[in-house]
């Protein structure tokens, strides 16, 4: 079975000639979690970006190839690849409250993409967000159907975006740090509804996160990014028990931890870094582009 | 247990709610903070926690009386403060200092780093030998001293909260309120962050309020804890015994809450129906 | 460390065009009789409606031709830039100071200021300002007062919202609380924390202003409602040209060339300067 979401050796410049991604591979296999953890400027919502096929004008790919269920997005043409996308993947966003209009009700934006992309009637879609509310256990759908985005926490457009990026079954979701804007009991919450959609529907997703515990709790394989490199990958069990790359122990050890509070907190080694910074210096001497 | 430097009484702070705002004429006020009792103890660090509303944030600017209180009082080394006028405060601010949360809205971009520095000595009698006393507070934070004639787009969020943190001790307070100020920084910084604040408070002796959503960087940071929620305190006590064994139930779903970095399967599963 | 700065330090093409245009003109207008080749009262029957320079019939020493009294287009426009520039800066800078004061007090003080000063705002801004300025000139009598007076009281307005909007934006940043902290006043704060910060606003819109005063003034030269008769400007020459359009188009052309030049160089220089000093703003 080919792989969900297949990213291999993939570059992008901006327009000074600077790389932001760095010959990035990882892979998500059919209904698992893969986690993509970095701090900021890491490029970890770049590819994000990069897979939904929403990269910012001034982001030139340069190399690299991006396979959705085995099929090459390069070698669509525009309106192809923007029906590929639509119809296999999803999005789950950081910011609940700027991806929402405010000036339109819940109800449809939840159906639009349904009506719109996948061509479904305005009943099968209204159908279908019922039931997906019902499962992010929203228990009064119809007040929320009718609301504006403001008139909901948090939490609550946390979940509408939820049941509306599981609505259309893709087959993998882009999560860019859904959690990061809540309150941690409210994260929880939604951490837990994302993982039981997950399970239920088989979808595979590809989790953005700065935040090592989600990636802890959350994910079953995580890629490590710095500087638009993946600097280690692994199964999360294996990378928490005994992390290869010097950077991912720094950044274990300077994750804070109630539970131990002295063995965490750990400021990262400068020394760590500049390695880390002269390598990518160097291999960006050396590199070109294969193509582009 | 040390004398209080902060002794707060009933407080109240109620703000003026401006999505309740009608057409013509002023907001309601909202009470936001509903009658709140403790004690800071000279010379440690108190860890404020809270969830959004939880009215933390309004807590730490009423002690340092960016706000006024509606009710109750607040007491600063046995004076009450709650309802000093500007011109009387003056007098205090070089005592009660404040590092922001956000370093890059909290730094001018229009002055420099030195300038940025010198302006509360400037205003607090401190204007002599300012060259010296600014390049002292640059080499407190671990800053190099060319920083001076920086402005604040040339630096790093966590140089930039370095500064934020120079500005607030370059007076040697008696009292600094830290708002959420790593909350908005990388893990490899904050840890920076938090190691030289915990530092320069065991150094200089400062009584810190220390605000966050964020319980593990309170656990290692602070002798004493407060939680609030909805504008009351939960729970406050000192740290070990908060952590090894919270006595309210929303204390303990907070700490269950936190995602630890190590593995664990069952944390996801559902709860099981109380 | 990846918070590239935007680099637009360098001098831009817009700043040297617009700047250098309006710099020569500028100059030639303060040293108008050193500059300019024939006096532009001068007429004579005998040199009337003169071609430019390089069409057939064209006199040498009169290089964009003359109009229908035989008075040189060149030397016209050069004395009468002294009158659009003196106008420029004097009403440009009176409606600046107003309009920012004003609109600093309104956006940083807020409350009652605000109340009162932003509601004269919208009832100025309901009156048309041509009219509005025909109708004080024509109370205040013709004159270059009169007509510097005329702009400053209407065009002010125009800096009060900007800055307003840019005072209040200020108001909420941390970096005024923290100025509170540091023992402040609401005065201090305002000059120290809050002035520097909408300052290139300010910049850009004066010399936006200026060339509004440029137009506003042609356009009551036009209607003859500015200065004296006798003293050229722009306005009262592309007034006069207008009549001969069809014996002489010069006339008509060269004013209107240099007035759009001017105006469009001072917006230009204008943006170009906020442009300039902005970036350090992210």
């Amino acid at each position: 079975m080919s792989a969900c979401l297949d990213i291999r050796g993939l570059s992008a410049v901006l327009p000074n000639g600077q790389r932001v991604l760095r010959s990035v591979s990882l892979s998500v296999q059919p209904g698992e979690v893969r986690a993509l953890v970095g701090e900021s400027g890491a490029g970890k919502t770049m590819i994000g970006k990069a897979v939904l096929g929403v990269l910012p004008k001034s982001v030139r790919v340069v190399e690299g190839e991006m396979l959705i269920e085995g099929e090459d997005l390069g070698r669509l043409d525009a309106k192809a690849r923007r029906t590929l996308i639509g119809a296999r993947t999803a999005l789950i966003p950081q910011d609940p409250l700027t991806a929402l209009n405010p000036s339109r009700r819940i109800a449809s934006q939840m159906t639009d993409r349904l009506v719109r992309i996948l061509g479904w009637s305005g009943e099968r879609a209204d159908k279908r967000i019922r039931q997906l509310l019902d499962e992010v256990q929203i228990r009064d759908p119809e007040r929320v159907l009718k609301s504006y985005p403001h008139e909901l926490s948090g939490g609550m457009r946390q979940r509408v975006l939820i049941a509306a990026a599981f609505a259309a079954e893709p087959r993998l979701i882009v999560a860019d740090e859904p959690t990061t804007a809540l309150d941690v009991t409210v994260q929880k919450q939604i951490l837990r509804l994302i993982a039981q959609l997950q399970r239920d529907h088989g979808t595979a997703i590809l989790f953005v996160t700065h935040d090592l515990g989600v990636v802890a709790k959350v994910s079953q394989k995580v890629s490590v990014l710095y500087a638009g490199k993946v600097v280690e990958e692994a199964e999360t069990a294996q990378l928490f028990a005994a992390p290869q790359h010097g950077y991912t122990r720094a950044l274990i050890a300077a994750t804070p931890r109630y539970t131990d509070p002295y063995a965490s907190l750990k400021p990262v080694d400068e020394s760590v870094l500049a390695g880390l910074t002269a390598e990518i210096a160097a291999a960006d001497k050396e590199w070109r582009p294969s193509h582009g | 247990m040390a004398e209080p430097l902060f002794s707060v009484r009933g407080l109240k702070v109620a703000l003026p709610d401006m999505t309740r705002k009608p057409l013509i004429g002023r907001a309601p006020l909202a009470e936001i903070l509903k009658g709140l009792d403790f004690d800071l103890p000279k010379g440690s660090v108190t860890g404020i926690v809270g969830e959004s509303g939880s009215g933390k944030s309004t807590l730490g600017r009423a002690l340092v009386r960016l706000l006024e209180p509606s009710a109750g009082s607040i007491s600063f080394e046995g004076r009450d403060i709650s309802h000093l006028s500007e011109a009387e405060l003056r007098p205090l601010r070089r005592d009660l200092q404040m590092i922001f949360q956000d370093p890059m809205s909290s730094l001018n971009p229009r002055h420099t780093i030195f300038s940025i520095i010198a302006a509360p000595l400037r205003q607090n009698g401190l204007g002599d030998r300012l060259k010296e006393r600014v390049a002292e507070a640059l080499q407190r934070v671990g800053l190099p001293q060319s920083f001076a004639s920086r402005y604040r787009h040339e630096l790093s969020g966590g140089q930039r909260q370095r500064v934020g943190i120079a500005r607030a001790l370059a007076l040697a307070p008696k009292f600094v309120l830290a708002d959420e100020i790593v909350s908005g920084l990388d893990v490899s910084t904050q840890a920076q962050i938090l190691t030289l604040l915990e530092k320069l408070a065991a150094e200089m002796g400062l009584t810190v309020a220390f605000i966050s959503h964020d319980l593990s960087v309170i656990r290692r940071l602070c002798q004493q804890v407060i939680v609030m929620r909805e504008g009351r305190i939960v729970e406050a006590s000192a740290t070990d015994a908060l952590f090894d064994n919270p006595q309210e139930t929303y204390t303990r779903d907070l700490l269950a809450a936190i995602p630890l970095p190590e593995i664990d399967a069952d944390w996801l599963r559902p709860k099981p129906p109380a | 460390m990846d918070e590239a700065r935007i680099a637009r330090r360098g001098l831009s093409p817009r700043l040297w065009l617009a700047g250098g245009w309006l710099l020569l003109a500028l100059l030639a207008a303060i040293f108008a009789p050193l500059v300019a080749p024939q006096d532009p009262l001068a007429q004579d029957l005998m040199l009337e409606r003169l071609p430019p320079f390089w069409l057939d019939g064209a006199e040498p020493g009169y290089w964009l031709g003359t109009d229908s009294l035989g008075r040189d287009l060149l030397s016209r426009l050069i004395f009468g830039g002294r009158i659009a520039f003196i106008v420029a800066f004097a009403a440009a800078t009176s409606a600046c100071l107003i309009g920012s004061a004003l609109g600093l007090i309104a956006g940083y003080f807020g409350g009652w200021a605000d109340r009162i000063i932003s509601r004269v705002v919208d009832v100025w801004m309901a009156f048309p300002p041509v009219l509005f300025a025909i109708l004080l000139v024509a109370v205040l009598g013709t004159g270059l007062s009169s007509v510097i007076l005329a702009i400053a009281i209407i065009d002010w307005t125009r800096f009060c919202r900007v800055i307003r909007a840019g005072a209040m934006s200020q108001a909420r940043m941390d970096y005024v609380e923290s100025a509170r902290i540091a023992g402040y006043g609401r005065i201090g704060i305002m000059l120290r924390e809050v002035l520097p910060n909408v300052l290139p606003s300010v910049l850009a819109l004066l010399s936006l202003e200026m060339g509004i005063a440029v137009i506003v003034e042609a356009i009551l030269s036009f209607v003859n409602l500015s200065i004296s008769t006798d003293d050229p400007t722009w306005g009262s020459i592309i007034a006069e040209g207008r009549l001969s359009i069809h014996q002489a188009w010069w006339v008509l052309v060269f004013p209107l060339i240099t007035l759009i030049l001017t105006v469009l160089s001072f917006s230009q220089f204008g943006e170009a300067l906020k442009a300039r000093f902005d970036p350090v703003l992210r």
